[in-house]
């Protein structure tokens, strides 16, 4: 069997899960695709993907209310074990990249990252990922009975659920360490806007916005315009203008929306790794050689105080 | 007690990359210590310096070049250094069997690793080790003391992030914000030259890649790279916004 852990959060399946689900049915193996759900209270979830897989194992249990690599790690690889799984697939999420390696280790099987495509040939499997800060893309092989892959998110069309009747559910016991790291509080990223991750305009602010309130001014006002997200770069959240949460580029988050407008951005390798897939890219600068003029497919050259309240106007007409 | 740092030695930010035979080639380009990895180098000393009795070991795995990036964490403070010397690529799965090795052979109750390579761009050489050595760990650590045998500190997990604490040994993998990285000073760089670097063989470790290298490409995507110039203000963002409703078609 295909086996894919579910990532679920706020009683939902995430969208990472249906672009594993599509990059399971697009390999074509005869192979079952199974879903496992681990969490605590989770039927909602279960009952959800049993629309678009052919089996469901879930384990609900209230000692896995909370994530911890450990207990992801042995409960993934015992049902891989028993199932038999010939590929196992994980989300990309930073949860899911943290506990994929220990999976691969207890299966002694290979470990492909971040994945952008997947196709099999035989028990051989030929992947696509990025290195090199996203610069390059590099095809790798794994063989074995058994593969792991954690799917990289938003690349992979989500999958819609099938026509037949809802998978059929089973319950797993499964034999869990007890978790040995504790967790002492936690600050949840919070925001009335669209998601970096799912939003399909971002709208980003670097140095060159001016100030904090600068930001908020030209950055956030033509977002809330577009109904846009809001990204930033690592320089302006070092300097406290604005949440680590919404840090785009290589230590922030990843994305790829069809719109990403960059103000005040020069542009660095790490910043650009975390949004150069983007469909199309705006910037606008005052400085012509900004290196993120290179990647872009429209831009201004010009300063940010006078041309943002002028598209905001034109916008508005 | 011992402290490994994991190092590597990558391509230098401002470098361009290049591909030729398949891969990516670096002979002519300049190579540096992973930011993420001088991160993971600079806690070691200052939780020395915050009165942790350690010894400090760094810890790399690669080219004859890859001893630079040693010599520059001797530079920069830790005690000495071990080389596995060796052409072959590893990938993570693999490269953490050689590491859990040298762990027990000196006896580490701790290992600080970069939370993303900046090379493979992989995420997974912390968790690998601490699995095959039994321990826990915490990812993408943006704040970290230890006091005794307990650490605590702050990481980012999916949705925000969490304080944590937990009980020696265990890996730590870095991340932007944990700490300054300090520059090596000429003294420093003068007493490291004295510093033990050893060299091992990879054979002893009975270690194979998990995964084949097939290629590298660079893809760069097609920009209309349409640029305005900015001084006629209102023409500017109406032909902009024009374009972006018009010809992108990415705006209503
Ligand atoms: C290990 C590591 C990880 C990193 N990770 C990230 C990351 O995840 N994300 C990230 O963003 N960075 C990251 N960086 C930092 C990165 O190298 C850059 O320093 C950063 O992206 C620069 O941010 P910036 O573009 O806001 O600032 P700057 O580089 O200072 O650019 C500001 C730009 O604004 C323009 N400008 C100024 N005033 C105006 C005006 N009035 N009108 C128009 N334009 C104006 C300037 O011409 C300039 O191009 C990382 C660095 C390291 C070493
Ligand atoms: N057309 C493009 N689309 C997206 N990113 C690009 C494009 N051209 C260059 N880049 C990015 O620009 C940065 C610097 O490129 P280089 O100097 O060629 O290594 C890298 O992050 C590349 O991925």
């Amino acid at each position: 069997m295909i086996l894919i852990v579910v990532e679920h959060a706020n009683g939902k399946v995430s969208k990472s899960t249906w672009e594993m689900v599509t990059a399971a049915r697009e390999l074509g193996r005869e192979a079952p695709i199974t879903a496992l759900v681990l969490g605590s209270a989770i039927a909602s979830i279960a009952a959800e993907i049993a629309t678009a897989v052919d089996q469901v194992l879930v384990a609900d249990l209230p000692a896995l209310a909370q994530y911890d690599p450990e207990l992801w790690s042995a409960a993934v690889a015992q049902i891989a074990t028993e199932g038999e799984a010939s590929l196992l697939l994980i989300g990309g999420s930073r949860s899911g990249r943290e506990y994929s390696p220990r999976v691969a280790i207890k299966l002694d099987a290979p470990l492909l990252e971040d994945v952008i495509s997947l196709k099999a040939n035989g028990d051989t499997l030929t992947a696509q990922h990025y290195t090199y800060l996203a610069r390059v893309t590099e095809t790798i092989e794994a063989t074995g009975p058994i593969v792991v892959a954690t799917i990289k998110p938003g690349i992979f069309n989500p999958a819609t659920p099938r026509a037949e009747s809802p998978a059929e559910q089973f319950d797993v016991d499964l034999n869990l360490p007890a978790p040995r790291v504790q967790v002492t509080g936690k600050t949840a990223e919070r925001s009335s806007r669209v998601s970096l991750a799912e939003a399909e305009i971002v709208v980003s602010g670097g140095r060159g916005v001016g100030s904090a309130e600068g930001f908020t001014q030209y950055v956030e006002a033509l977002a809330d315009q577009l109904g846009a997200a809001v990204g930033a770069t690592r320089a302006i959240v070092d300097a406290g203008w604005r949440p680590y949460s919404e840090q785009v580029g290589q230590t922030g988050k990843t994305v790829q929306p069809k719109l990403y407008i960059a103000i005040g951005i020069s542009g660095a390798v790490q910043h650009l790794s975390g949004m150069n897939k983007s469909k199309i890219i705006v910037a606008i600068n005052r400085d012509a050689e900004a290196p993120i003029f290179k990647i872009a497919d429209y831009g201004i050259v010009g300063d940010v105080p006078q041309l943002v309240p002028a598209i905001l106007a034109e916008l508005k007409k | 007690m011992r402290i490994l740092t994991f190092i590597r030695q990558v391509l230098d930010a401002e470098e361009s990359v290049h591909v030729s035979n398949n891969a990516v080639a670096l002979e002519n380009s300049k190579l540096v210590m992973d930011t993420m990895d001088e991160y993971g180098v600079e806690e070691a000393l200052r939780l020395r310096e915050s009165g942790v009795e350690a010894e400090i070991i760094a810890v790399a795995v690669g080219s004859a070049r890859v001893q630079e990036a040693l010599r520059t964490a001797l530079a920069m403070g830790v005690d000495r250094a071990i080389h596995v010397e060796t052409d072959v690529r590893l990938d993570a799965i693999a490269l953490s069997k050689v590491l859990a090795q040298i762990a027990q052979q000196e006896e580490a109750t701790l290992i600080l690793s970069g939370g993303q390579q900046a090379d493979w761009d992989s995420h997974a050489l912390g968790a690998a080790t601490a699995e095959r050595l039994h321990w826990p760990q915490v990812t993408w650590t943006s704040a970290l003391e230890l006091k005794g045998t307990t650490l605590t500190g702050k990481h980012d997990v999916d949705d925000g992030s969490e304080s944590f604490t937990l009980e020696l040994p265990a890996v730590i993998t870095t991340q932007q914000g944990l700490n300054e990285p300090r520059y090596p000073t000429l003294p420093n760089i003068m007493k490291s030259k004295k510093k033990e670097l050893r060299k091992e063989s990879l054979e002893q470790f009975n270690v194979t890649p998990k995964l084949k290298f097939v290629s590298a490409e660079i893809q760069v995507k097609d920009r209309v790279n349409k640029i305005l110039d900015g001084k006629d203000v209102p023409a500017a963002a109406s032909q902009l916004v024009n374009l972006l409703r018009n010809e992108a078609r990415v705006i209503a």
